[in-house]
This record gives structure tokens, sequence and C-alpha cells, in this order.
């Protein structure tokens, strides 16, 4: 089973008198969905980063499959907070930008792209221009062209943060059902408690000043949802509320109040 | 209680909503039709105006100011029989092809070394002070040392238009390299990219529109550094023709020859924007 395994990880920024993070281990198996939440400089980013391969730890080593982790690489495919698509390509050339870098064909590159378009439900926006779809599109964009390089992990950082509210509860199911149908783990950073209940196989609490790991839950939610109960009926669940609670409590634990 | 039956209560009507407008919310009425284009026109044509009638009362001798009509009169026999042995067509190609070879030079040059300086550290070191050394100094400082360089032919003169050309176009595309969005050129790592088709298919699609404005005022830079160029040894060009005129106090012709030389800017100008709107379409609604 291929693992994304960070041990031991400590960050430390330059001109930083403490470290960012200290002494985080976590560990992503193929069909995790891990989420981590925290408050702000817990350093969920920076350790989404080192996963990532765009810093490298002070201490610690990050692994994919037993091989370290020494720089970016398709087998773990990036989604920011800001799309970061392309302008000048359109949607289509934007999901099939990681087969063009590849030398795919281009009539094959068309067709994945499509396919992968259909499967976040714009297969109608190949042609469109980035900037005439809206922020949600776009992100879903971000999502297929992710996907396209078919990574063995995706790592999404705050993917839905610059959504609307509502938006945003209908991006949960999405990543849900593309979680689903690209059998890639998913390592997730996020600030939003409900998103970390809904999507985790595994949610991480990191706590700041340095980031560290709180506590571990696994709300068991998500694997519901993808044995086909309805979201709905699933945040409706008693359960889900006490959740919620349990985890707002840790993540605002030890902070005066 | 909902909240239309909230809105629609009684006595609520269009007094109520006035009565809470405050003096300082409310629209301001528009201002009488007058628009920045129309006093631009109207500017124009009194400067015309005054032109014609100091012409007309000889307030000036047409030695040193021809009257307009004289200027278009000049200005239709020079396109039918030239002056100093070229049609006006001829000198304005001779002129325009030497900006134009400039500005292919300048970009040749230009764009790498503004992706040096913006990329890496060391192409900053070595390139931006010999661009800031050389961007103040006059065309007309540096025409001398070109002629006793590189003779008087017409790579000299491409050569004095393309060194203005060159800090504009360079110190665009630097500026345009260092906006890229760090996200932007993380993802593409991440979807695989190494670092050559980083800078191929994301670190200069992304500078683009920085680029071409580079190269807008670059041709500006470039169209007035021509009289320059044109100084010497010479025989065609607009540059050259205003200096012929000027010799023999033609002075309609050189009049004529500023105002085409000023049209031109203005097309090109006009031009390349329409250009940028073409290629770089997304600029501005990213």
């Amino acid at each position: 089973m291929p693992h994304l395994v960070l041990d031991n990880i400590s960050i430390h920024y330059d001109g930083q008198p403490a470290p960012a993070v200290e002494r985080v281990s976590i560990a992503v198996a193929k069909d995790d969905f891990v989420v981590l939440v925290g408050r702000s400089g817990c350093g969920k980013t920076s350790l989404l980063n080192v996963a990532a391969g765009l810093i490298t730890p002070a201490r610690g080593t990050a692994s994919i499959n037993g091989q370290p982790i020494t720089g970016p690489g398709s087998d773990r495919a990036v989604v920011f907070q800001n799309d970061a698509l392309f302008p000048w390509l359109t949607a289509r050339e934007n999901v099939a930008f990681a087969l063009r870098l590849r030398g795919v064909r281009p009539s094959e590159r068309a067709r994945r792209a499509d396919r992968l378009l259909e499967l976040v439900k714009l297969a109608d926006a190949g042609d469109k221009r980035i900037w005439e779809l809206s922020g949600g599109m776009r992100q879903r964009v971000g999502l297929a062209r992710a996907l396209a390089a078919e990574p063995e992990f995706l790592l999404l950082d705050e993917p839905l943060g610059a959504l609307d509210a509502l938006t945003r509860e209908r991006m949960q199911t999405t990543l849900l059902d593309l979680w689903t149908a690209s059998h890639a783990g998913v390592l997730m950073v996020t600030h939003g408690i409900e998103e970390a209940l809904v999507l985790a196989t595994r949610v991480v609490v990191l706590a700041p000043g340095p980031g560290r790991v709180v506590r571990t839950f696994e709300p068991g939610f998500s694997r519901r949802y993808a044995s086909g109960e309805p979201i709905r009926a699933i945040k409706d669940d008693p359960a889900f509320a006490a959740a919620r609670g349990e985890l707002t409590d840790a993540i605002f634990e030890g902070e005066a109040a | 209680m909902t909240i239309s039956s909230y809105t629609e209560r009684p006595g609520s009507g269009a007094d109520e909503t006035d009565g809470l407008s405050v003096p300082w919310s409310r629209p301001r009425t528009k201002r009488t039709g007058v628009s920045a284009r129309m006093v631009s026109a109207v500017t124009i044509l009194a400067v015309l105006a005054l032109w014609t009638l100091s012409a007309r009362l000889q307030l000036v001798s047409p030695v040193f100011l021809p009257s307009p009509l004289a200027v278009w009169n000049k200005f239709v026999v020079v396109i039918r029989d030239g002056f100093v042995d070229a049609t006006l067509l001829q000198h304005v190609v001779a002129s325009l092809g030497r900006v134009f070879a400039a500005l292919v030079a300048a970009i040749l040059v230009g764009v790498p070394v503004g992706l040096a300086i913006g990329i890496s550290t060391v192409g900053r070191g070595i390139f931006d002070p010999l661009l800031e050394f050389l961007r103040p100094i006059p065309p007309l400082a540096y025409l001398p040392l070109v002629i006793i360089w590189f003779g008087i032919g017409e790579p000299s003169k491409i050569l004095v238009i393309a060194i203005a050309m060159l800090a504009p176009v360079a110190l665009s595309t630097a500026s345009g390299v260092r906006g890229v969005s760090r996200e932007r050129i993380n993802a593409a790592r991440s979807l695989g990219a190494t670092r050559a088709q980083v800078v191929r298919q994301v670190i200069l699609p992304s500078a683009l529109p920085s680029i071409l404005t580079g190269l807008r005022i670059a041709l500006g830079a470039g169209w007035s550094t021509l009289v320059a160029a044109e100084l010497v040894a010479a025989t065609r060009g607009l540059g050259f023709m205003i200096q012929s005129a000027a010799q023999f106090l033609v002075t309609d012709v050189v009049v004529m020859g500023i105002l085409v030389i000023a049209a031109i800017a203005f097309v090109l100008e006009f031009t390349i924007r329409r250009i940028e709107r073409m290629l770089v379409p997304w600029a501005g609604r990213e």
C-alpha cells in the first residue's frame, strides 16, 4: 500500500526565533482523506508544502512509498486556495497541462481532459477561458488539472477557502466524489470545521507555538457518504453535531477564551 | 412575519424612503455632458485656428511659421514629387524599417536579459547596473561613439535606436517575470514541470502582458530617437528629411515632417494596443 509519510518533521523558517513546526508525524495511506485543521500559525500549510516538496524541513524526513521527497513531483499534485490556473489557456488546455508536459499527443490530451472535465461536472466548459468561469468552476478546473497528472496523492491547500458558503457546501461532495473516483490519497488543509468532518477519514488537529499535533479524530462520515448515504442525512445526524462540538473544543483547547 | 410583509407595511411610501436618504448619499446629478475628449477636440481646433490666423495676418514671417494650408500643400507635393530625392512614402518606409529592425534587435536581446534579471540573482547582478547606466544617456551622447565604432552605415543608425529601446524592453520583461505568482509556479512544478518547462510554459506567458507594455514604451522611445539616428550620412528617412529642410530653411517641410512623425507615433501606439488586447485578453481580468 503506497504511503505518504511525514516523519518527525520540524520546520524552521530563516530569521524566525522559534520553529514553525516541531516533531510532527503524519502518514497518509492511499485510501485516506487526511485533513489538517488548527488555528492560524499552527504550520498546517507548511506541513503540506513539505509533503509537496516545496520546502525542506529542518529535521525529520518526508517520503512517498519509502522514497525520500526531494522536490515537487506529479505523484503529489497540489491544488491551491487561489486556483493558480493559466489564463492564456482554455479550461481544457489547463486540465491537459500535465499531459502536455509529458508529451502526450494532442488528440489523446483533449480526450482525457474532457473526461476529467466531465468528472468535475464541467463537460461544457472545455473551450471557456479562465476569466469566464466562476470561483467554484475555476477550483473544479484546478482539481481536474491536478487529477490529470494521475497523482498518487492530492495535496489540497484550502481549496475551498476562497469560495462563497453555498458553493463550498456543494464542492464538499464534489471533493468526496473525486476522492472515490481517483483512488488518490488526500492530504488537505482547511479552516472549516464542518468541512473537515464531512471530508476526512482522519482529522489531525494542530496547535500553534510551535506547530504540533494535539489530537486525532476518525469521524467516518466521508466513508458513510462513499457508501451511499446522502450528505444532508449525514449532517443532520446528532452524531455529526456532537463531533463538531468535540472538534471545535480540541482546536481551541489551551487558548484563553 | 415575513420580510415582504415588513417592507410592504402601510405608510412606507416614497416619502419615507426619501426621508432616509441624506444629502451626501444622494447620487450626484450628472455634470452637463462635457467629456475630456470634447475639450481635447476644441483645444486642437483652437490651436489650428490661432495658427491659421497668425499666418493670415502675417504676425510671424512664413519663414518661421508657414500657414497650415502651405504645410498641407507641401505634404501633397512631397507625397507626389518627393523631397531630397525621395518621396514621402520612401522616407517613411526608411524610418519605419530602421525602427522595426531596432525593435527586433531589442526584443532578441532585451527579453532574455529581462528574463535573466527576473529569474536569477546573478543575472540581476550582471545586467541591472548596465541597464541603469545605459538608460539615462540621451541618444545624441552615444551617437558619436557608435559612429566611431561601427561607421556611418545603416547598422549604426539601427544600433542607436536599439540602444534606446533596450532598457524599456528588458526592464518590463524583468518586472513581469518577478510578478509571476509563486502559486502558479508551484502548481506547475507539482504537475511535473521541469525548470525549463516552468520558464517557457508558465513564466514567459505570465510575463507577456508586461513584455508587450515594454514593447509599446520601447517603440515610443525608438521613434523619438529617429532624428538623432538619421543625423549622419542618411539619404532617406523622416529625420533626415527634416534636417535637410532645416538647412535650407524650408520650414513648411520641417513642420510637415514633425506632424507626420507625430501621426505615425499615434498609429503605432494605437496598433500595439490593439495587438495587446488580441494577444493577452486576460490582462487585468485574472
